[in-house]
């Protein structure tokens, strides 16, 4: 491997590792924030001793997962300049305004109104203090709605224009970036899981009090609330997940087909519900993909276009150019080794566009212009080698996509039972089966969670912008051995700060159940 | 609105975030206070003064690296791909801050309170330090070259290159460093002024801080005006960009002197901010009674740091020269976003009043009523 292709996967490993570790703390912030605000309304309406208590112990666990979801939150910013600094200029003109934006008004308000609400219980007014304590999660979810606006824009990126003469891509739709059902669905569907997360640590803390026969009716209180935010944010999940797919199967297809192991496609086609894929599998050749499967007919041309008799491309079909129309008929499409002729064709186009620019020459500039635009949608592929260079990671992509969707089915089920022990047979808490239920659902949600997120970034690889710049050519120019330096030091600090952070939790996990309720 | 109007209104509003940077680093000024205060209560008082307000440093050094992204990706690809271990080194400081505060003091912390506090040391020093090695830069340089057809070598696709040793060289470079150690001085200085005026602690405390600002203070104030007399005798780079987007770059000797002399309300702005500065500090050490001098010096903080990016930026001036290339440097014409993009953000930036309002109104209501060990012992502290 030479340098260059070492410093693109250390720097792929630096990112996946900082956003894993500091997606494990953010959608707990997510939606524990609102948990706190919904019972801090509660004691502001009743003014009840008890829910105040209660309000302070679940604001001190956020607050203990707070800090920690900075201090990995800061880094993830900062990389795009450090370790991919040539994205940074190639589509920072883009990408730049929402990181902007969500710290202008979004981190402000959440880093301001945090303090009140930790401090400021007898300096500020009841009302303004809950005010804060709203404004806090408002905050953490504005601040993720402009995140994900970035992260949708790579991944569908619209309201922009490549100018030859800066050779980068510059703004020109603000409205199609903020607002692209990409980022909408992204932003929704990242959100509402954190609820759905922060439900499960609700209610299996609150369990635990249970297990432990401590603070009965602080607990069944506590497994209401974190039962209903859980349900609805799973349903949501649900709901926002299919029209994410249905983007996905727009815009990513070749995404899509990983996800499903799917390298030959029908009208009609199936959703593998449960498989084994065949690990040496490959593009174009004939063996089987899966060792053992079940299916669901019809499924994925449902989740894909609302339609069971649609064509969904598989990874074959995609590097061929072929699609199928209902009545069997083959319509062709770009094949992706046209794709990689196009895309030089750009390059070459961008590269007498220089030499005209350097020779002061204003009509061989125009010329140029003329071929980078016609070829400039698929400019990225100008650097790939191969076709295969173009297909994502299938064994990684399919197993965090139906461990994603597998464990998400559980967690529909486990509110369901939340909900209807909590209101029906509470004595179901008393016993030590649901507690246990319980405690066995907190990895899974952590898992499911973090699946998904695999699922969307390993399947859209090689792409950094899809389409438009692969990874490797997105990197800084910095030597292999300081981006493994700085990959084992954050790895060493983040897994030192998440040992601490789960420490002090549990004592004061510990410590709350033992407290003296009002 | 055109470009050009755009692009100064944007560096106008970088050098704003910059400036409430380097006042608010203060709170990294009173970590760097914990060693050399060796009682509990003095500790703990430290600690909580600063830690209700350390969110709002962090907060600013992100829509500082956030707003000059959007602003000017040239320079975000450019410094920090390059100058690897500046950035990195600043952004570990920050990391091991960040729980520190929350952690100190909580059972089960794994570390032990020791341990944080060293964390809280180290991002006091190493942060106020290392961001003025990379302030500094916007004067002495550095070694980097940008060549954007490199987006097409496959090979070798980096617009940005650096020098080996990727941004240690800066740091050891002892003219950035000079700023490095006035801003270390400037924050601890202005912690004990901030401290004197939100603590409501007892009078030997107190008179504690004011010593201490007066040494602190005497130590910035030899730092800074050695880095001044740098600045205002050093060659500096006026880079004007031809229509083919080339830059012509002419060495001009005392390039900030004179642009503090053209840019008569740059150069106004660092008078009133070094007497401002000296005022605060000065009427604090020599009046008992005097507990504002934390808003004197800091309005004076803002008004040299802003100074200091005018003269870096505007006038034709190269704000990030190339010792390699000059014609590689970074001006605010040639290495901005789009005047599209710069429109898009100039109107989200209309909104600044208000967060500021909000942030002032929290900020009032907060320290309206004086921090003292007693709340400590009742209320939710660090």
């Amino acid at each position: 491997m030479n340098d260059l292709m070492t410093v693109v996967d250390w720097s792929r490993w630096q990112f996946a590792l900082t956003a894993i570790y500091h997606w494990l703390f953010v959608p707990l912030t997510l939606g524990l924030g609102v948990i706190v605000a919904i019972m801090e309304s509660i004691y502001f309406k009743t003014q009840s001793q008890r829910w105040l208590q209660i309000t302070k112990f679940w604001m001190l666990l956020f607050g203990i997962n707070f800090a920690i979801g900075v201090a990995t939150g800061i880094i993830l910013e900062f990389e795009f300049g450090t370790n991919w600094s040539n994205y940074s200029w190639f589509v920072g003109d883009i990408f730049g305004a929402p990181l902007a934006i969500e710290g202008l008004l979004a981190f402000f308000m959440e880093a301001t109104f945090i303090a009140v609400m930790f401090f400021g219980w007898k300096k500020v007014s009841p009302g303004f203090h809950l005010a804060s304590t709203w404004l806090t999660a408002i905050g953490a979810t504005l601040s993720a709605f402009w995140i994900l606006v970035a992260n949708a824009w790579m991944q569908y990126p619209v309201g922009m224009e490549f100018d030859p003469a800066q050779m980068r891509n510059v703004m020109d739709n603000f409205w199609a970036v903020a607002f692209s059902p990409v980022a909408l669905n992204k932003f929704f569907h990242a959100v509402l899981s954190g609820w759905c997360l922060s439900g499960v640590f609700v209610v299996a803390v609150s369990c635990w009090f249970m297990f432990k026969k401590r603070n009965r009716e602080m607990a069944l209180d506590s497994i209401k609330i974190g039962g209903w935010v859980g349900a609805a944010g799973i349903l949501l999940t649900f709901a926002t997940g299919h029209s994410s797919a249905v983007d996905v199967a727009r815009t990513q297809p070749m995404k899509l087909a990983a996800m499903e192991g799917l390298y030959r496609g029908e009208v009609g086609q199936e959703l593998v519900a449960v498989g084994v894929l065949n690990p040496d599998k490959k593009p174009g050749d004939s063996q089987d993909v899966y060792k053992a499967k079940i299916a669901l007919p019809y499924g994925l041309s449902i989740l894909a276009n609302n339609d069971p008799n649609t064509f969904v491309p598989g990874i074959d079909d995609l590097i061929e150019g072929i699609e199928l129309t209902p009545q069997g008929d083959t319509v062709r499409t770009v094949s992706y080794a046209e794709r990689i002729e196009i895309g030089k064709a750009a390059h070459a186009a961008l590269r007498d566009y220089d030499a005209a620019r350097a020779a002061h020459d204003d009509q061989a500039m125009k010329d140029a212009e003329k071929r980078i635009r016609e070829y400039y949608p698929y400019f990225g592929y100008g650097y790939l080698d191969s076709v295969e260079e173009a297909v994502p990671p299938v064994g990684m992509t399919f197993y965090s996509f139906h461990i994603m969707v597998i464990f998400g089915g559980w967690l529909l089920c486990f509110f369901a039972l939340v909900l209807l022990a909590a209101y029906w047979k509470p004595r179901w808490y008393d016993s030590q089966w649901l507690p246990i239920l319980a405690f066995l659902t907190v990895p899974i949600v952590w898992v499911c969670s973090e699946a998904g997120w695999i699922t969307a970034e390993v399947g859209r690889q090689p792409w950094i912008i899809q389409d438009i710049m692969p990874n490797k050519a997105a990197i800084s120019a910095i030597s292999a051995s300081s981006v493994i330096t700085t990959f084992w030091l954050f790895a060493i600090v983040f897994t030192i700060f998440l040992i601490a952070e789960m420490s002090i939790m549990w004592r004061q996990i510990v410590k709350g159940s033992k407290m003296k309720i009002s | 609105m055109t470009l050009e109007y755009l692009q100064n209104y944007w560096w106008l509003l970088v050098s704003v975030l910059g400036s409430a940077l380097v006042f608010l680093l203060f709170v990294q000024g009173g970590q760097t206070m914990l060693l050399g205060t060796r009682s509990d209560e003095d500790r703990s008082l430290i600690i909580n003064a600063m830690g209700r307000k350390w969110e709002l440093t962090f907060t600013t050094l992100v829509v500082f690296g956030g707003a000059f992204f959007a602003s000017f990706p040239l320079f975000y690809s450019t410094s920090f791909g390059g100058a690897y271990w500046l950035w990195m080194l600043i952004l570990l400081s920050f990391v091991i801050q960040a729980v520190s505060y929350e952690y100190r003091r909580k059972p089960g912390n794994v570390l032990g309170t020791g341990t944080y506090d060293l964390f809280l040391f180290i991002n006091g020093c190493v942060g106020c330090i290392l961001l003025g090695v990379a302030v500094s830069m916007f004067f002495f340089g550095a070694d980097f070259t940008v060549v954007k057809s490199n987006v097409l070598d496959s090979a070798s696709p980096v617009i940005s290159q650096w020098g080996p040793t990727h941004g240690f060289e800066a740091i050891f470079n002892w003219k950035n460093l000079i700023l490095g150690v006035a801003v270390l001085f400037l924050a601890r200085t202005q912690a004990c002024l901030y401290m004197i005026n939100c603590l409501g602690s007892d009078p030997k405390f107190t008179a504690s801080l004011r010593q201490r600002a007066l040494i602190n203070g005497g130590i910035f104030v030899v730092f800074v005006l050695w880095f001044l007399a740098m600045l205002l005798t050093a060659v500096g780079y006026t880079a004007v960009s031809n229509a083919y987007g080339e830059l012509e770059v002419t060495l001009t000797p005392y390039k900030y002197f004179h642009n503090y002399v053209n840019l008569w309300w740059a150069g106004l702005a660092l008078l009133i901010g070094v007497v401002a500065v000296l005022y605060g500090i000065g009427r604090t050490v020599f009046d008992k009674g005097f507990r504002s001098g934390i808003w004197y010096s800091g309005i004076g903080t803002a008004l040299v740091v802003m100074s200091l990016f005018w003269v870096a930026g505007y006038g034709d001036t190269a704000y990030y020269p190339s010792l390699a290339d000059p014609a590689s440097s970074l001006t605010i014409r040639n290495s901005s976003s789009s005047e599209f993009t710069l429109k898009v953000m100039s109107f989200v930036s209309i909104l600044v009043p208000f967060v500021l309002a909000y942030i002032a109104y929290a900020w009032y209501s907060m320290d309206r009523k004086k921090l003292t060990p007693k709340e400590l012992e009742t209320d939710h502290h660090y």
